[in-house]
């Protein structure tokens, strides 16, 4: 534990020096604290990342525009892509889990504290390494620019030959490095799990949180790896005159992107399995019943992520495999949304026949049921390999994992913000600007990537800094760009109601919602120590049975 | 007429692959067969590959529309159904676990969807990928480059790029394009929607695709791989002719490099600097395979693969500086007089 | 720290839950299995695919020798912890001297081996795909064998202060854990390199 203060208040009324406030900031081991950390540090690369988005949706805005140049362009892509998913969507997951985790299993802290704060800084001096490539990545332009390879890099555009100079190290580099720190909290998580739960609270006694989060954790740990693998493969050619990915040497470009994918295919389940577990607590919450299916929705995720290690090579169905694996690999994909399809009918299922409240935690939810069933649906859609053989490599692809990526996991966090932002801070946010928050995110969101798709199916490809006028795209990208505008303001709206909320929101106190998990259960915000005494769980709602103890959960499980 | 058909097993074969979807064309985008230019939507498709990725697409669109109005009116209902009442302050509702049924049903039903598109997928994917070469097709190498298409018709003795001619093909004569797909440098893709899915050129893995363009004209496409600076403007033109207008362009192509005596000083200028190294005009000295061969550079269209129509002062901007019409393309600024930069472009003039 | 046995007044049974170094290290071994799979698919896939150069048959010998020490060492890691458990604190610093003796022995064979692969055969990890892919997974396992190393040293340095005694016993056992795991790995590398490779 960071904190030896022996203070029990409640509130955060210290009158230290700011110097020793940093200083307990940046020295912490307190899951909370690195959570906090997380959590805003992937905000900061959330806004970066995003205004590397309008800065592509207004070049593209028309035909043989000249807003950036397309060597600028390019950056523009790589960057955006590279930050939103290393540096903005696992941080703010991993965040959430540190800080929700412990709390939910009764326990003080994760099982390892300082490689908490560790793998936190590798994570943070990742994205640094990334963003001083701005400063450090000379290339054959002029000194000082960032990596313009795409986020996959593909073999051979990122040897040496096709990538001079320092830009393509920089983007290797800073994910190797944050590599290791996902890999590190992945262990924690795992360890913690299984290891620091209070007493009585057997593995299907969990909350659904910890399970999924488990799941993802496990997944980390062989996922994230290939990636690390290739990585360290790819500069042993750029540095050592190794020849992996050496076409002219006999090499494989090939083996670079089934490397690849066998990272970024789980990573995206990866990414959304949490998201997952925040709609797994919350929605059953606004809807006053438990979960509907509970073991099953557990067997669901584990499933998932079984099945989501054999799919990869459906980014890859434009490469000249033979039928067979075409087939094999369309296949898997389409099984996938089996699992997948189970869980958003066991949300709609626990939403049946409650009483739901259409607080700001709930709209999101809502909002993520829908967008994440047209996802799916376009993403079977892509499965079926020949029509993908059409929609690969376009708008559309991009549409679609834009609408998972945003309208799922984005809207996913949204709810889990609005959710316990009252648990971290002590304070509401303000549910006007919630409102206001959610229907103008709406709103840009779907007139952005609704329309997406259609460029796509009229062969619009993908990573173009420009394109040629008459073939019908312009007005398409014009509404495009209008509709990123608008989801920029409602982000802005989204950060000012937590700013302001921190000041000026209403007091929360220990359980705002009328919840029934372990988290619910101390003050808001928590004190260092989390729980006065380890608590002893006997089902999976705790606070349930104790809020009524004439019906309890543990006689019906 | 059955007397002309070949009588090979691969052409039946063929047939056999390309008349039924051809005999139901319902889902024809009904146009002129002397349009000028098609345009790249992948549900106006002018070719087999692209007409049964397209029958495909439309049966796997229902389904999941269908699916998707279902759940989508579950979610609909549950929301206004049984949405939070003042009446119902207070007082919790039935607190339900689950229903093994429920979940066997919502487990069953979309595993037998999956069993039902997979297979519909798998044949038209075997279909596709495993036709076979009948003997009259027309073959090309198509071989990317940063950041233009090098074209060569190994049995016809032609080298071109960017613009590609084929023969429109119809299913009593089938005359398809097969194309074998290399790359000289980085990964690209070929993308043509009217005529084909897309496949990809990578290098030291040769690939494969055929069209069979039902329709004559102009179709378009371009790099779908990024490749580079300059992937935005890798375009492709494909012309698709007439059998007799494609034989004329077959033989103005088999003609060697034009000699015209007043080009002569442009044609120096042209041996003397760089240009030779990475340029070829046919009966020349100039065998250069870095960049495109202009030996019949007029019976182009357009210049850098599609980033300026092929006139005479885009011509002359290209050679004098590159980067103002695609910068970061390989080809350098050649810092030639305005004497021998109006020679070289009138020597490229005489090129047909 | 091992598992934490509690007694509460409610709790109908005792609460043993696995000790987390274990788990963590386990964990470990897990992302570690999942990068050397990677480089071991890399080393097969690119056998005979050499474009130029010596292939494996021509240049590789086989390590018997250094092999046995190594795998040897996971025995004598064993019996090293299992005397710790027992409090035979001077077997144990004997067993894990050497221990590390065999590891470093291994070490030293590999650095003989790639010495002479470079100097007398010309084998570098430029030549071709063989000597890329073989370096590369050799360097890999051999750079876990050091990490172990060190730590085995560091863990001598305490024991021979007089600082280990039954009560680390655990965590003993958790940096075994990772030699056998360095020993497997070494099981998978020599028949991938020098049997199937060949």
């Amino acid at each position: 534990m960071s904190s030896n203060v022996i203070t029990v208040s409640v509130g955060q009324t210290d009158a230290k020096p700011w110097v020793d406030e940093l200083h307990q900031w940046l020295a912490t081991v307190d899951h909370k604290r690195l959570g906090i950390l997380y959590i805003v540090s992937a905000l900061m690369f959330l806004v970066i990342g995003g205004v590397e988005a309008l800065i592509i949706r207004i070049q593209l805005m028309h035909s043989h525009n000249n807003f950036v140049s397309p060597e600028v362009f390019n950056r523009m892509f790589t960057m955006h892509g590279t930050t939103m998913i290393f540096f903005v969507a696992m941080p703010v997951l991993f965040g959430f889990a540190n800080y929700l985790v412990p709390l939910m299993i009764g326990a003080r802290d994760m099982a390892f504290p300082r490689l908490n704060a560790f793998s936190f800084w590798l994570s943070f001096l990742g994205a640094l390494l990334l963003y001083f490539s701005f400063l450090g990545g000379s290339g054959l332009y002029g000194a000082g620019n960032a990596p313009d390879v795409g986020w996959w890099s593909y073999a051979p555009l990122g040897a040496r030959a096709f990538s001079p100079g320092h830009s393509s190290d920089y983007w290797t580099l800073s994910l190797l490095v944050s590599g290791f720190g996902s890999i590190g909290t992945a262990i924690n998580i795992i360890a913690t799990i299984l290891c620091l739960r209070c007493p009585g609270m057997k593995l299907n006694r969990m909350p659904l949180f910890a399970w999924l989060n488990l799941v993802m954790a496990g997944m980390v740990l062989i996922a994230i790896t290939p990636l690390s693998a290739a990585q360290i493969m790819l500069l042993i050619d750029r540095y050592l005159g190794g020849h992996f990915f050496d076409t002219q040497a006999g090499g494989s470009a090939v083996l670079w992107m089934h490397f690849f994918w066998i990272f970024g295919h789980p990573e995206v389940y990866v990414l959304i399995i949490p998201c997952f577990a925040f709609m797994s607590e919350i929605i059953p919450v606004f809807s006053r019943k438990p979960i509907f299916g509970y073991p099953v929705m557990v067997a669901a995720t584990v499933s998932i992520a079984f099945v989501s290690m054999s799919v990869w090579a459906h980014h890859m169905f434009t490469i000249g495999m033979n039928s067979y694996a075409n087939s094999f690999f369309t296949l898997t994909t389409m099984a996938v949304g089996v699992p997948t399809g189970i869980k958003i009918f066991n949300w709609i299922g626990t939403m049946w026949g409650g009483r739901i409240q259409f607080k700001t935690p709930m709209l999101f939810s809502i909002g993520f049921l829908f967008q994440f069933l047209i996802a799916g649906l376009t993403g079977i859609m892509m499965a079926a390999s020949p029509f993908d053989w059409q929609l690969s490599l376009s708008y559309f692809v991009v549409a679609h994992f834009h609408y998972v990526i945003v309208g799922g996991i984005l809207f996913a966090l949204f709810a889990a913000f609005y959710y316990w932002y009252p648990k971290m801070t002590g304070r509401m946010l303000s549910e006007s600007f919630g409102k206001w928050h959610f229907w103008l995110f709406l709103t840009g969101f779907h007139l952005t990537f609704d329309v997406m798709h259609v460029p796509g199916i009229l062969g619009m490809p993908r990573r173009i800094y420009t394109y040629e006028a008459g073939r019908g795209w312009d007005t398409l990208n014009f509404i495009i760009s209008i509709g990123a505008f608008i989801q920029a303001v409602a982000i802005l709206v989204f950060v000012a109601n937590l700013i302001i909320s921190y000041f000026k929101g209403v007091p929360a106190d220990n359980d705002p919602w009328d919840a029934w998990t372990l988290e619910w259960s101390i003050p808001s915000p928590p004190p260092a120590y989390n729980f006065a005494t380890i608590p002893t769980v006997a089902s999976r709602r705790p606070l349930w049975d104790h809020k009524h103890p004439e019906d309890p959960d543990s006689r019906y499980e | 007429m059955s007397a002309r058909r070949t009588k090979s097993i691969l052409s039946r074969g063929w047939q056999i692959v390309v008349l039924p979807f051809w005999s139901t064309s319902a889902l024809w985008a009904v146009g002129p067969d002397d349009t000028p230019s098609h345009g790249t939507n992948i549900f106006a498709p002018a070719s087999t590959p692209a007409k049964s990725i397209a029958d495909l697409s439309v049966f796997v669109l229902v389904i999941t529309g269908i699916i998707f109005v279902v759940v989508f009116a579950l979610l609909f209902y549950s929301v206004v159904k049984f949405r939070e009442r003042v009446i119902d302050a207070g007082r919790e509702p039935a607190q339900v676990y689950g229903s093994t049924q429920i979940e066997f049903a919502w487990t069953i039903i979309p595993t037998l969807i999956v069993v039902v598109l997979f297979l519909a997928t798998a044949r038209v994917i075997h279909a596709l990928q495993d036709a076979p070469e009948p003997a009259g097709a027309v073959e090309v190498t198509a071989i990317g480059h940063q950041y233009w298409w090098e074209f060569r018709y190994p049995k016809l003795g032609i080298v071109t790029a960017n613009e590609l001619h084929i023969p429109v093909s119809n299913p009593s004569h089938p005359t398809p394009t097969f194309l074998q797909l290399l790359s000289a440098d980085t990964d690209h893709s070929f993308w043509v929607p009217e005529l084909a899915g897309k496949t990809d050129l990578i290098p030291n893995h040769p690939n494969r695709m055929w069209v069979d363009p039902q329709r004559t004209g102009v179709f378009l496409g371009q790099c779908a791989q990024y490749c580079g600076t300059q992937h935005a403007k890798m375009l492709l033109r494909i012309s698709v002719d007439r059998p007799e207008d494609f034989a004329s362009w077959v033989r103005a192509q088999e003609r060697p490099g034009v000699e015209n005596a007043g080009a002569i000083p442009g044609r120096r200028v042209f041996e003397r600097n760089a240009c030779m190294n990475c340029h070829a005009v046919g009966g020349t000295p100039a065998d250069g395979r870095f960049g495109p061969d202009l030996t019949h550079l007029m019976s182009r269209t357009t210049i850098a693969a599609g980033a300026a129509e092929n006139t005479r002062d885009n011509l002359r901007l290209w050679i004098q500086n590159p980067s103002a019409i695609k910068p970061g393309s390989l080809m350098p600024a050649m810092k030639l007089s305005d004497a021998d930069l109006d020679a070289v472009v009138s020597y490229m003039e005489t090129l047909h | 720290m091992s598992g934490v046995t509690t007694s509460f007044p409610n709790a109908a049974t005792e609460w043993r839950l696995p000790s987390r170094g274990k788990v963590a290290m386990a964990g470990v071994i897990i992302a570690e299995s999942a990068i050397f799979t990677i480089f071991v698919v890399a080393y097969l896939f690119y056998l005979g695919k050499s474009i130029t150069g010596p292939t494996p048959s021509e240049v590789l010998e086989t390590p018997i020798f250094y092999t046995i020490c190594l795998l040897s060492s996971s025995l004598t890691i064993h019996l090293a912890a299992k005397s710790l458990v027992r409090d035979f604190t001077r077997l144990f610093l004997g067993l894990w001297l050497l221990t590390i003796a065999l590891g470093g022995l291994f070490l030293y064979g590999t650095a003989q081996e790639w010495h002479r692969l470079i100097y007398e055969r010309g084998l570098t990890i430029s030549t071709n795909l063989f000597g890329t892919t073989y370096y590369s997974l050799v360097g890999l396992h051999g750079f876990h064998v050091t990490a172990g190393l060190i730590m085995l040293v560091i863990v001598a340095l305490f024991g021979l202060g007089g600082r280990v005694g039954k009560k680390q016993s655990g965590r003993i056992e958790v940096l075994a854990m990772y030699w056998h795991f360095v020993d497997a790995v070494w099981v998978v590398v020599f028949t991938v390199v020098y049997v199937l490779g060949r």
